[in-house]
């Protein structure tokens, strides 16, 4: 992974002193809390409803053993610890005080970590697919260029106060996993007919309270432009971007209001003045950046190994545990490995200091010192060999770690919620809870099969629920807390925004429902259908009416 | 103490004595506060009108000295203050709801300004960061450039980033203090208008 050099670390150690005075003057009043906002969230620092909350950056979801040792310290000695991976793939500190974020900071420091737009309306932590670099589906590997748009994006002196947060998504793979389309930019890199890197550019994505999907801007974009194409997009949200309604100011607002055609204009009228400038990027600077994503040190290894088989053979818990926790690798005698942080009855995403230690003591044993974290709140051991899988099971397993669910309808993707986040408009980690306990039988659980069910506490859509095969938001009706359904949602590249089943139902209401659109998803799939697959041939009315048939006679 | 800063030639930030008076219309009769969707409307939007006619006709231009005027006001009151301008007296401020084409339209070539300043009618504002890039590399003005209104310390090291070379530190702030935000960070990764990416002014290993 990328790694410091002095110009780096001199900046994090800058913006580490800057926050540190920042913060003296707040707290001696030489700050209103108005001023002192805006600098403290493109720090990290949210003001929660207990506690503030920091949200430190991991970019584009990498982290190594030592990074994830020094957060679990961290955790331990200033939050109550444990952390919460976010879908952005960050992690965030419920329980910090105030005082204390300046300490925390220059710790990370010492990590080459920070907290630096991770909140704000600046450009944000920009993601892509945790497998990136080991998928035998990958085109391109990104994360070169990752790393590129996150130097240019930090402290950008034109981009630290837009309209509203503005966030980037890079994939370079054949199937999207980092949902290009629900981003404000995303890049999708491929190889054009020259054989050249190109970028194929998404905008106005997003979603929230208005989900949209992207558009494409651009076909193809050379990749040595895309600093300079960004920036003209940016430009012309900066200056054109409403700011007179919080509600109305993202990107894809714009991009509707204007059309794509007009929008497109506006931005290639901008690049013409910036293409070709001082933002191209050379091959000088991408060799050295990719140098540090080059691939592993990889032994030529057999395609398959007789311990792993005899092992899946005779362990039905390994079995079924490699089934959904062990994914492909391009290279032979390799598989990544997904350690859930959903064991049911927990809050999705939180680990503890502990677990962090155990995660990184497995990441040095058997995944070169490397980790890496999923928008859908989960750690990724990239580079392990199968003839290690047993033990890296047996101690994830130990630690709480290895909960066969990955891709299943218990590895729910869900925000903190209403216990959490003073945005929330109801809590969501006990709904997640609940459903989690109510699908604990793990053959059915297997048996039902891929189903991605998102949770989000409030309209921002943090737990991304609109793009969930179920999707479940928490509303406000009259001060108390109720539970809108979606289904239909999707990511990946035939991305879809889910439909809305009816009206909202109570909290203890909501396992019974989950179950019943199983049922109706059980009753009616042919073959290997998907529960997604079988909601777009039917479409959404049998299951409307089985959920709202029982609620009658119930 | 006066609140301005202006950075000389070879970098240094010295405060100095402000000679320009701006000039500022009454404030408007009527204007309620605008709600929309349930949220207070906080920003003018690009295009947007900066002040009533009613509001132009009324301002006091002071008959003497250099003076900084509102675009709109420019272009309402143009041969009142065109000696003013031919005499070196004249400054401009744009609003970041106009444009700097708005700007172009009215000097072909801005340099016959002496002075061109941002207003920022609240810091959160980022609008002022392109405008004031735009002013400096694609209208090529070369003279001083700069930011008033609700400027603090936090943003200078922005403002001078995007072409900014003088600031007019809020009333209730100390411009003293202010002075080292402007070197907050030493070596920044991208270009600003003064200055290329990193990776063009370094050879990193």
């Amino acid at each position: 992974m990328y790694k410091y050099d002095p110009i780096d670390q001199q900046i994090v150690n800058e913006r580490v002193a800057q926050y540190r005075d920042q913060t003296r003057r707040y707290l001696a009043g030489e700050l209103t809390d108005e001023e002192y906002r805006p600098l403290r969230l493109q720090n990290g620092l949210y003001i929660q409803r207990h506690a503030p909350m920091l949200r430190i950056a991991v970019p584009y979801g990498l982290i190594s053993s030592k990074q994830l040792r020094k957060l679990g310290d961290i955790a331990k000695q200033y939050d109550r610890g444990y952390g919460h991976f976010s879908t952005r793939q960050n992690l965030q500190l419920n329980w910090p005080k105030l005082e204390d974020t300046p300490d925390i900071l220059a710790d990370l420091a010492t990590v080459e970590m920070h907290a630096i737009q991770t909140s704000g309306n600046c450009i944000r932590n920009i993601t892509t697919d945790q497998f990136a670099g080991i998928a035998p589906d990958e085109v391109i590997d990104p994360r070169a260029i990752a790393e590129i748009m996150r130097q240019w994006s930090t402290f950008h002196p034109e981009f630290a106060l837009l309209p509203r947060k503005f966030k980037i998504a890079v994939s370079g793979t054949e199937k999207d996993r980092a949902i290009v389309q629900a981003h404000d930019i995303g890049l999708e890199f491929y190889k054009d007919d020259q054989d050249q890197m190109a970028i194929k550019v998404w905008v106005g994505g997003g979603l929230g309270r208005t989900p949209i999907l992207g558009t494409v801007i651009r076909e193809h974009l050379q990749w040595q432009h895309v600093l300079s194409y960004c920036e003209a997009v940016i430009r012309v949200y900066n200056i054109h971007g409403r700011r007179d309604n919080a509600y109305k100011a993202r990107i894809k607002i714009l991009v509707k209001a204007l059309g794509i055609d007009e929008f497109k204009r506006q931005v290639e009228e901008e690049w013409a003045h910036l293409k070709d400038g001082p933002l191209t990027i050379t091959q000088n600077e991408l060799d050295r950046v990719a140098k540090y994503f080059e691939p592993m040190p990889y032994k030529t290894l057999p395609a398959h190994d007789a311990s792993f088989d005899a092992a899946v053979a005779s362990n039905p818990a390994f079995a079924a545990w490699a089934k959904r926790c062990v994914q492909p690798h391009r290279v032979a005698g390799y598989r990544a490995v997904t350690l859930s942080l959903k064991p049911h009855g927990k809050a999705p995403g939180d680990i503890t200091s502990e677990q962090m230690h155990v995660v990184a003591d497995l990441a040095d044993a058997y995944s070169f010192g490397e980790l890496r974290s999923s928008h859908e709140q989960n750690l990724i051991l990239a580079d392990v060999q199968l003839s290690d899988l047993f033990a890296v099971w047996q101690q994830a397993h130990a630690a709480g770690l290895a909960t066969p669910n990955i891709g299943l309808l218990t590895d729910i993707i869900c925000c903190p919620g209403g216990d959490f986040c003073s945005l929330a408009n109801a809590k969501s980690i006990p709904i997640a809870e609940a459903i989690q306990m109510q699908f604990d039988n793990l053959d059915y659980l297997h048996e039902i099969g891929d189903l991605e069910l998102n949770i989000s506490g409030c309209m921002n859509a943090c737990g991304h629920h609109h793009v969930g095969h179920i999707g479940i938001l928490g509303v406000d009706k009259d001060g108390s807390e109720w539970y809108q359904v979606s289904v239909g949602g999707k990511q990946g590249n035939d991305a879809s925004i889910g439909s809305v089943i009816g009206p909202s139902f109570s909290a203890d209401e909501m396992p019974g429902v989950v179950q019943r659109l199983i049922e109706v998803y059980v009753r009616e799939r042919q073959d290997e259908e998907r529960f997604i697959d079988t909601v777009r041939r039917l479409g959404v009315a049998p299951f409307k009416a089985h959920v709202y048939a029982e609620k009658e006679t119930a | 103490m006066s609140q301005l800063i202006q950075l000389a030639a070879n970098g240094q930030a010295n405060i100095v004595a402000d000679e320009w008076t701006r000039v500022v219309p009454p404030a408007a009769g009527e204007e309620s506060v605008r709600k929309q969707a349930g949220k207070v409307v906080l920003f003018k939007l690009t295009g947007e009108q900066t002040y009533t006619a009613e509001q132009i006709a009324s301002t006091d231009i002071p008959a003497t000295g250099k003076i900084l005027v509102p675009l709109t006001i420019w272009q309402a009151r143009k041969d009142e203050l065109q000696p003013r301008l031919v005499a070196g007296e004249l400054g401009i401020i744009l609003a970041t709801n106009e444009t700097a084409e708005a700007l172009q339209a009215e000097f072909s070539d801005l340099n016959t300004l002496p002075l061109i300043a941002v207003f920022v009618e609240r810091f959160a504002d980022g609008r002022i960061f392109t405008l004031g890039n735009w002013l400096r590399t694609r209208f090529g003005f070369k003279n001083e450039l700069r930011a008033i209104g609700d400027v603090l310390r936090d943003q200078l090291f922005f403002h001078k980033r995007a072409g900014f070379t003088s600031f007019l530190v809020r009333a209730d702030r100390s411009a003293a203090d202010a002075l080292a935000s402007l070197n907050d960070f030493s070596q920044p990764y991208q270009g600003g208008v003064a200055d290329v990416p990193v990776w063009r002014r370094i050879t990193r290993a």
